[in-house]
């Protein structure tokens, strides 16, 4: 126990590296933002090179939304999304980000006599004595709750009402109440950047935000593919559309496109792919260096800053670290790895410690994730770098999305499969059932799905989850002796 | 014809298309299903084959195709599935799927893999940057894949002069459509809702020619006719698809007539013609380069709310008192354009309701509800 509460604690060097990186940007945009300059939103497979040859200040708001669900205020948003008028239906990212370009915010209540944030009683961690026991409350017969942990209650606040206050108190309070996480003090935009490579929701979705707040469009339409490889015709068509987004580029910032700039961002966009690879690899050892589920965490960079030196340079410290770990038989998985699963599909932000739970319980490892081969991509030029862009999650073929899994599963020696059903995400989700059967008929292994969602904690049912985790196990169990009757 | 001889036999076609699909092939022609949206089928009329429409339906049940998708997937596109897996469409001999929305998307590769041995899947992608020389190239490329492979399953080239004479046909079939959707308004006393939707419906199961000759008598005999003294009141209906008799019935029992539409089976696929002269493949990319104010499609003008606002005039336009829409449930392209819809319609001072419906829906009893308690609404407005 001790053991495994120290290795969850010691937080490496390339880590702390990744986390600063994602900081930063969001500081460096707030700061932007401060100083009257440009701040920019863009979706996560848009090709961030070209932002960078301008030195614009980005922001991503899937990452944000992602962050705003894993800090438990996902189902606040998306509820004042659906009073805006947006259905329930609709991607869990899109609605908190829709919410949010609105101008609402998840805020902490405050009493304006007092000026202190109004406690939720129900909130914090079970209180213990001197002897590490919970206190239980006489009246009620609960737990009682440890004061020091409690957190005010949540409320829904809109930036153009406060704005609109006079100056005073009350408009300072709730200024100040809007929740500090960086995810919810993230800048509004002047401009946004959309690429529909992942999905087609993402189109109508900037359009609103572009409505919102009165701003320019910058689109890179990139319509589905269904061959492996990527023609020179949808080429061409994407790469009209570069030239394009940089004239308009040009327009907004009334700058030149600075071929140096770009060039570079190009390099360290590639260095950062590779970058990630190679730590995404690490996962091929047996037993792994590290829980599979760190790489969700990791991908923050990879969405926020793959064109940026600093992002490469800490995945290269990463790749240190888990060196290290091989050395020395050490791992970040709090638990020894008895089963290698692929985890497929965005995992459930709000129930992180729950999803983690059963997988941790049953000795389970993520070893491989489908983020890896899909922002793993190096290209070298402009034309090879409309074809990585032809290639996201979403749009591609299942014979390439198969292809892309069936390889990290061989590579990293998976047992099995999870798919998480996203309710969020149709097109991931819509052709799952087929690729489900592929694995097990090409690779002979299990596989188990589970209902969830990557953004709305509504749509999670513990109990299925729990029990299908259970059921792979079984079946991996069975798969394994299978294999070593051989 | 008397109009309601002519009105039957719409009728008749919109509620058995599977009878349309064996007649044509009894006659010899090959049919190719079309799914949604935007596809030219021009190219397999000009083929010489039977575009056949695929829409979903009202009768079927979904099951085989929960072997593909989960629930959370509309019924249109997931009873397109099923009606290729459980044998309805066995009679095709290919099917053009389009992939604009997220749901399609994947659908194509679901269509692709659970066919592959029964029927060639011809996949269609569409440019959402429509107008400029790039897109007009990419579609122009996607388009002729499609007459490719239509060639194939023909056996042979089609010739440029019929895609011309194609177009003329569609161009006079729409024309035709966007006519009668003006008499049904004013002779919305003969050509009720339910009426209305089933002779806009067979468009999708007849051969155009066929087709737009029935409806040109019918829209001459329309004609011949008084406008009508329309004592109930009037909406514009908007959505993806409205084709429910009983749910139009309930329209009729609480005389609300529907003034003009802006929906994707009907108003939305006969709006805009191509280009008679000239190369006929450049003249249909150019067609689907002029289509706008959809839901599905990409707005370059994205800060201001274009479409919102060109279905509010339209309500005013057409003298309607106020707009249905009909929300297919787990459509996120007209969900996610829902509030600036309701924006616009609400500057415009045009009341709204929003009808959640689906095509497995059998009890409407909260729909009659609903528009029941509109119907008051409108007469107010009158
Ligand atoms: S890819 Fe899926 S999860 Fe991501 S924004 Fe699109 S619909 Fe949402
Ligand atoms: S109804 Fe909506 S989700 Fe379904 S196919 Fe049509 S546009 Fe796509």
């Amino acid at each position: 126990m001790a053991e495994e509460k120290k290795a969850k604690k010691t937080v490496s060097p390339g880590v702390l590296a990744l986390r600063k990186v994602v900081e930063d940007v969001y500081a460096d945009a707030r700061t932007a933002k401060a100083e009257g300059k440009l701040v920019g939103w863009s979706s996560s497979k848009f090709p961030c090179e070209l932002a960078e040859a301008f030195d614009l200040n980005v922001m991503y708001p899937e990452n944000q939304a992602a962050g705003i669900a894993a800090n438990r205020d996902g189902e606040i948003m998306c509820q004042a999304a659906e009073d805006l008028g947006f259905d329930n239906d609709i991607c869990g990212y899109a609605r908190i980000s829709l919410a949010y370009a609105a101008g609402k915010r998840a805020s902490r209540k405050v009493d304006f006599e007092t000026g202190e944030y109004v406690m939720d009683p129900n909130s914090g961690k079970p209180l213990k004595d001197e002897n590490g026991n919970v206190v239980i409350d006489e009246a009620t017969g609960k737990p009682k709750k440890d004061p020091k942990t409690m957190q005010p209650y949540t409320v829904l606040d809109d930036i153009h009402e406060i704005a609109a206050l006079p100056e005073g108190r009350e408009k300072e309070l709730r200024l100040a109440a809007i929740k500090p996480y960086r995810q919810m003090q993230m800048p509004q935009p002047d401009f946004v950047l959309c690429c529909n490579n992942i999905c087609n929701c993402m189109t109508k979705w900037y359009e609103n935000i572009a409505r919102m707040c009165n701003i320019p469009l910058i689109m890179i339409d990139i319509p589905y593919n269904n061959t492996v490889e990527v023609h020179d015709s949808n080429v061409a068509y994407v790469r009209a559309q570069f030239d394009a987004a940089i004239r308009q580029l040009e327009e907004i910032t009334g700058k030149k496109f600075d071929e140096k700039k770009f060039e570079q961002a190009c390099a360290n966009a590639n260095r950062t792919a590779q970058n990630w690879l190679k730590v995404c690899d690490y996962l091929q050892y047996k037993p792994a260096p590290m829980s599979g589920f760190d790489l969700f965490n990791h991908m923050a960079d990879v969405v926020t800053a793959r064109g940026k030196v600093e992002a490469a340079e800490a995945f290269e410290l990463l790749a240190q670290d888990l060196e290290e770990n091989i050395r020395t038989g050490t791992s970040t998985l709090p638990f020894p790895e008895k089963y290698r699963v692929m985890f497929e599909g965005i995992p459930c932000w709000p129930k992180l410690p729950n999803l983690f739970k059963p997988l941790k319980e049953n000795g389970v490892n993520v070893t491989a994730v489908v983020y890896a081969p899909a922002f793993g991509f190096v290209y070298n030029g402009l034309d090879e770098m409309a074809r990585a862009y032809y290639k996201a999650p979403n749009s591609v073929c299942i014979e390439q999305g198969v292809a892309w899994r069936e390889g990290i599963c061989v590579d990293n020696k998976v047992d099995g499969v999870l798919v998480h059903y996203n309710r969020s995400c149709k097109p991931w989700s819509g052709y799952m059932a087929e690729m489900q059967r592929r694995f097990t008929k090409d690779l002979g292994i299990p596989c188990a799905g589970f209902d969830g969602d990557q953004a709305d904690p509504r749509n999670f049912n513990e109990a299925q989850y729990t029990t299908r985790v259970q059921g792979l196990v079984e079946a991996m169990d069975a798969g394994i002796a299978a294999k070593e009757a051989k | 014809m008397a109009i309601e001889a002519l009105v039957r036999e719409f009728e008749q076609v919109a509620a058995n298309p599977q009878a349309q699909l064996k007649k044509y092939k009894e006659a010899g022609k090959k049919c190719i299903g079309v799914m949604p949206y935007y596809a030219p089928e021009e190219l397999v009329y000009a083929a010489g084959m039977m575009p056949f429409g695929m829409w979903g339906s009202n009768k079927k049940t979904i099951s085989r195709a929960k072997e593909y998708c989960a629930t959370f997937y509309c019924t249109i596109a997931q009873l397109d599935l099923e009606m290729l897996l459980d044998g309805t469409m066995d009679l095709l001999d290919g099917v053009i799927t389009p992939t604009i929305c997220d749901t399609l998307r994947p659908m194509s590769q679901n269509i692709r893999v659970a066919m592959s041995e029964k029927l060639p899947c011809i996949f269609l992608a569409h440019p959402q940057y429509r107008k400029p020389e790039f897109g007009m190239k990419f579609c122009h490329d996607q388009y002729t894949h499609i007459r490719t492979e239509l060639e194939k399953i023909k056996g042979s080239a089609i010739a440029d002069a019929d895609i011309s004479e194609a177009i003329r046909v569609y161009n006079k079939s729409r024309a035709a459509r966007r006519a009668f959707v003006k008499l049904a308004s004013e002779h919305c006393d003969v050509i009720t809702a339910t009426k209305r939707a089933a002779v806009l419906k067979a468009s999708w199961f007849m051969g155009k020619d066929e087709y737009t000759e029935k409806l040109e008598a019918l829209n001459a005999e329309l004609s011949a006719l008084p406008v009508c003294n329309w004592k109930g009141t009037k909406v514009v209906t908007s959505g993806i698809i409205c084709d429910n008799p009983t749910l139009l019935k309930i329209f009729e029992d609480n005389n609300i007539a529907i003034a003009a539409d802006d929906v994707a089976h009907e108003s939305r696929a006969f709006r805009v013609d191509a280009d008679e002269t000239g190369d006929p493949m450049t003249a249909l990319c150019r067609q689907f380069a002029e289509q706008d104010y959809d839901v599905l499609l990409y707005d370059e003008a994205s800060n201001k709310n274009r479409r919102g606002e060109f279905v509010a005039q339209m309500v005013k336009d057409s003298g309607a008192q106020g707009l249905v829409l009909f929300m297919q449930q787990f459509c996120d392209p007209e969900e996610m354009e829902y509030p600036y819809l309701k924006k616009a319609l609400e500057a415009a001072d045009v009341p709204h309701i929003k009808l959640g419906i689906d095509q497995q829906m059998r009890d409407f009893g909260q729909a009659a509800t609903a528009i029941q308690a509109f119907a008051d609404v409108l007469e107010m407005r009158k």
